[in-house]
């Protein structure tokens, strides 16, 4: 379809101003003098182009989403419409503190909120994303050895089925990585991490469900492992949505931690953001927590402030308010009984899929699993050389979205899927049917795998050529 | 009471049976037993989606929504076309993932596309990435890009917004990387100093145009200064003043970065907000976050994928140059419909309504009383100076009782106001005349 810029006619635009009703002032700087080339479009123009656009992409809305490790769940249609109430989106973030009193109250319940949930004692709701969170929470763990004066702890100890934000994070707060093997079962290597451990571990990270779909069962050992020698234990909490209201991150022994607002409290990931990735710590960190610390003050409300240590701000502003409002929305809504409620089925209907498929498609370890579980079509792309890719691109042709490709890398050819909780019974018996059907297919015919998809907008793409000859933007003829 | 689960209590326990298991406590046996929670503790109780509406309310109600705003320093209050919302609320680009499965993505994919050449063209540089997180983050992945082995300091004018200063600095102190502050003089990043400042260990000077206080910079002899040393340029720019502003490009940095929300998103008390960078062809590869490439499908037809995937995270892992993942997606859709609703006649508009009512409301403020505190070409944003720290704060409240945010307090009597195309000419002589009636 034609890019924006094709559609465009010089002089087109509709004009949304009113004439300007005061002096016009040219300023005597210099000036701009290359072309402004944006699209020239008519409303109705640039209304249909989005339209289109929009048919060619695909949403939560559209149909199961079974993304693994993305907790693709419904968004409700509530949150979107008490965050956009004037009263949380026409508020300039640096008002006077008596005239902000609703959004440091939003801040305040959703820190409570998320400590209860996770057994934190504190949050700071200021990083972005997830990766902005772990970030944040490695930033903390440095400031914490180095204000006892312990300058040796520089390495942080990754086990190798770790998204790779853990340990590009851990490289941005100027640690060493440590990558440590998993066992046979997917669970920390025991051995390997107590070999791992010194006096120069600064701490650990861990995401628990872990990456394959399993809640480790040695985590008390795990985390006692690290404090043993002095480390701290991060928790990313990616897999959080496996077990919120059934056990929590604090009580396993991690110290510090980040949540996924657009996982786990169901706000839309936005074709790859906003999200906001809450970064929460146990009481002896709190006075290094970064950007807005709410406070309570006799008598006059709600004040703003900031840690005693703080290691500063991670970005402007308090945080992405506008998703913090919708996770809160969400989290009052389930309350006490429909958060652990949610786990509960997200983990149901993971292994109500799995065992449904596991005669076909081999699992890369036994259930029960979490939210989560893996797939591995190693014997498949050996014997037919039909691989994890083909079969995820023979879903687009059922209107399905495949499941994450080719992660955690200790799988080989994996496929891992996370249907979450909002799915039905039926939603899940059609996707099942389906994955056992391109199975079957495969079998039949391998070498038209290879082709799929071929109902698609577009079909395969030429990455490699992409990435050879960046092309990144349109260029005008002027 | 309220959750989003399909299935009735009856239909779950089938599945469990189905899944061969007989509870729900069956599937958690790998959580050990003195971890697991009996129930959350003092927790409310799930409600309606009535009540939660009606709950919501009663908290926004708590924030002040303002007729008037003249406060900016780092999020303006824009016009927004009503057609930006409506392309933004739609429900497939608002709940998709991050584009990983293209042939059914192109839509998201096309976007991020338009939105880079956008970003390219209005900072006059090569190319842009896809999004970071805000304006500060975007300075602070900036500055990261231009660090080599050896030069590794970043060196940030004392006019660029303390806020990204402030991010700036936390970000360097994960790469254990030194920021040194350049001292302004009158308003302006002090030229000597700099010159004085920049070493053979300066990886890049940090540069706002307008700054902080509003203030056109000399950038063209700062580049020239900071390129002499062999040092990069980072310059942090508002999007609305390159309609008329010389390009980043047009001077010469190496990388643009700044805050995209003045682009069509709303103040909602600081986020989400969108920071966009760009930078030279050469410096392609160092740019962190995902970048949107075209290229062909199979039958010859054009698409579009995420590309030079090489540089991130979840292929270099340690060794990548950041690691962002999830980034403003949808607000940078947001920006790039803005700009698309708005065109290069709308959106110099703007600019030119914001630097003629900022004018007029200077000229006003002094006519009572409130003298400018610099003697500076400003762009939509200019500070004052009251007799006393005292009679700030009396104007400022004095303003909020007529509806009116005034500008942000700097301290010693200075304030830092902003007005932009959405303030009327009545609505700045009453501000005036307000100002007028405290300074007696």
């Amino acid at each position: 379809m034609k890019l924006v810029f094709e559609r465009s006619v010089p002089g087109r635009n509709t004009a949304y101003l009113p004439k300007l009703d005061v002096p016009e002032i040219t300023l005597n700087a210099e000036l701009r003098e290359k072309k402004l080339n944006l699209p020239e479009l008519p409303e109705v123009e640039v209304d249909r182009h989005y339209t289109e656009l929009s048919k060619q992409t695909r949403g939560v809305n559209g149909g199961i989403y079974p993304l693994g490790s993305c907790t693709m769940k419904y968004n409700p249609a509530v949150n979107e419409k008490t965050a956009a109430l004037p009263g949380f989106t026409d508020v300039h973030p640096l008002q006077p503190v008596e005239t902000v009193q609703g959004a440091l109250e939003v801040f305040r319940e959703t820190e409570r909120l998320l400590t209860k949930i996770t057994g934190m004692d504190a949050f700071s709701l200021q990083p972005a994303a997830g990766a902005h969170g772990e970030f944040t929470g490695l930033l903390l763990i440095k400031a914490y050895h180095l204000s006892r004066g312990d300058q040796a702890r520089t390495k942080i100890i990754v086990p190798d089925s770790a998204h790779g934000t853990n340990p590009a994070s851990a490289a941005m707060a100027g640690f060493e990585v440590v990558n440590i093997a998993s066992d046979d079962h997917g669970y920390v290597d025991l051995d390997a991490l107590r070999a791992a451990v010194g006096p120069d571990t600064a701490g650990l990270m861990l995401t628990n469900p872990n990456t394959v779909g399993l809640f480790d069962p040695h985590i008390l050992e795990i985390t006692g492992i690290v404090h043993e020698a002095g480390g701290l234990c991060y928790y990313d909490g990616a897999n959080l949505n496996a077990v919120m209201g059934i056990a929590r991150p604090g009580d396993m022994g991690f110290d510090v931690m980040h949540i996924n607002l657009h996982k786990t409290f169901s706000t839309p990931h936005g074709g790859g953001g906003p999200g906001s990735g809450p970064c929460g710590c146990k009481a002896f960190l709190a006075d290094f927590l970064p950007g807005l610390r709410v406070k309570e003050a006799d008598g006059t409300g709600l004040v703003e402030g900031k840690a005693a240590s703080t290691i500063g701000n991670m970005r402007s502003f308090a945080g992405n308010f506008s998703v913090i409002v919708k996770a809160l929305t969400y989290i009052y809504v389930l309350g006490k009984e429909g958060i652990p409620a949610t786990a509960k089925n997200a983990v149901l209907n993971a292994n109500y899929m799995m065992e449904q498929l596991k005669d076909l498609y081999p699992m890369a370890f036994e259930g029960p699993c979490m939210h989560e579980f893996v797939m591995t079509l190693e014997k498949m792309k050996e014997e037919t050389h039909v691989s994890a890719l083909d079969i995820a691109k023979a879903l687009l042709d059922y209107g399905i979205h495949p499941p994450t490709m080719y992660f955690p890398l200790i799988v080989h050819e994996a496929l891992m899927v996370e249907p979450t909780e909002t799915e039905s019974k039926e939603t899940l018996d059609e996707a099942v049917q389906v994955l056992r059907q391109i199975y079957a297919d495969a079998l039949a015919a391998p070498e038209a795998m290879h082709e799929k998809p071929l109902t698609t907008p577009v079909r395969r793409l030429d990455e490699v050529g992409a990435a050879r000859n960046p092309v990144v933007r349109y260029r005008f003829a002027d | 009471m309220g959750n989003y689960i399909p299935g009735t209590p009856k239909e779950q326990l089938e599945m469990l049976k189905a899944a061969g298991y007989q509870s729900f406590d069956e599937l958690y046996r790998d959580v050990p037993e003195s971890v697991r929670l009996k129930e959350l503790p003092e927790f409310p109780e799930g409600i309606s989606e009535l009540e939660v509406q009606r709950k919501m309310e009663k908290i926004a109600a708590k924030n002040r929504v303002f007729g008037t705003v003249l406060r900016g320093a780092g999020s303006y209050r824009h016009y927004i076309p009503s057609i930006v919302t409506e392309v933004t609320g739609k429900e497939e680009f608002r709940t998709a993932y991050t584009p990983y499965q293209a042939e059914i993505s192109q839509g998201v994919l096309q976007s991020i596309f338009e939105y880079q050449t956008d970003i390219a063209e209005l900072t006059g540089m090569d190319v842009s990435n896809a999004s970071v997180y805000d304006g500060a983050t975007a300075a602070a992945e900036g500055a990261d890009m231009c660090r080599e082995k050896k030069r590794t300091k970043t060196l940030v004018s004392a006019t660029v917004d303390p806020k990204i200063l402030s991010v700036v600095s936390t970000y360097a102190f994960g790469r254990n990387a030194e920021v040194v502050i350049v001292p302004e003089k009158d308003g302006k990043t002090d030229r000597e100093a700099l010159r004085g400042l920049l070493d053979e260990e300066t990886a890049c000077v940090l540069l706002q145009q307008p700054n902080y206080y509003g203030i056109i910079e000399d950038a063209e002899g700062i580049i020239a200064d900071a390129h002499e040393a062999k040092a990069k340029v980072v310059m942090s720019v508002n999007p609305v003043s390159l309609a008329i502003l010389k390009t980043p490009g047009e001077l010469g940095a190496d990388v643009a970065v700044g805050e995209g929300q003045p682009l069509g998103l709303p103040m909602a008390f600081g986020g989400p907000y969108i920071g966009f960078m760009a930078t030279t062809e050469k410096m392609i590869r160092k740019l962190p976050g995902r970048i949107v490439g075209e290229t062909n499908d199979v039958d010859g037809k054009r698409g579009y994928v995420l590309t030079l995937q090489a540089r991130e995270q979840h292929i270099r892992r340690e060794k990548a140059g950041s690691n962002i993942c999830s980034n403003e997606a949808l607000c940078a859709m947001t920006v790039a419909v803005y700009l698309a609703a708005m065109g290069p006649e709308g959106l110099k508009d703007v600019a030119r309504q914001c630097v003629s009512k900022a004018h007029y409301l200077a000229k006003l403020l002094g006519e009572a009383g409130l003298k400018p505190a610099y003697d500076c070409e400003f762009f939509h944003e200019f500070v004052t100076e009251a007799p006393s720290e005292e009679k700030a704060e009396e104007i400022l409240k004095a303003l909020e009782k007529k509806d009116i945010l005034g500008g942000l307090p700097l301290g010693n009597g200075l304030i830092l106001w902003c007005a932009t195309e959405v303030v009327t000419k009545e609505e700045l002589e009453e501000t005036a005349e307000t100002v007028k009636e405290v300074l007696g």
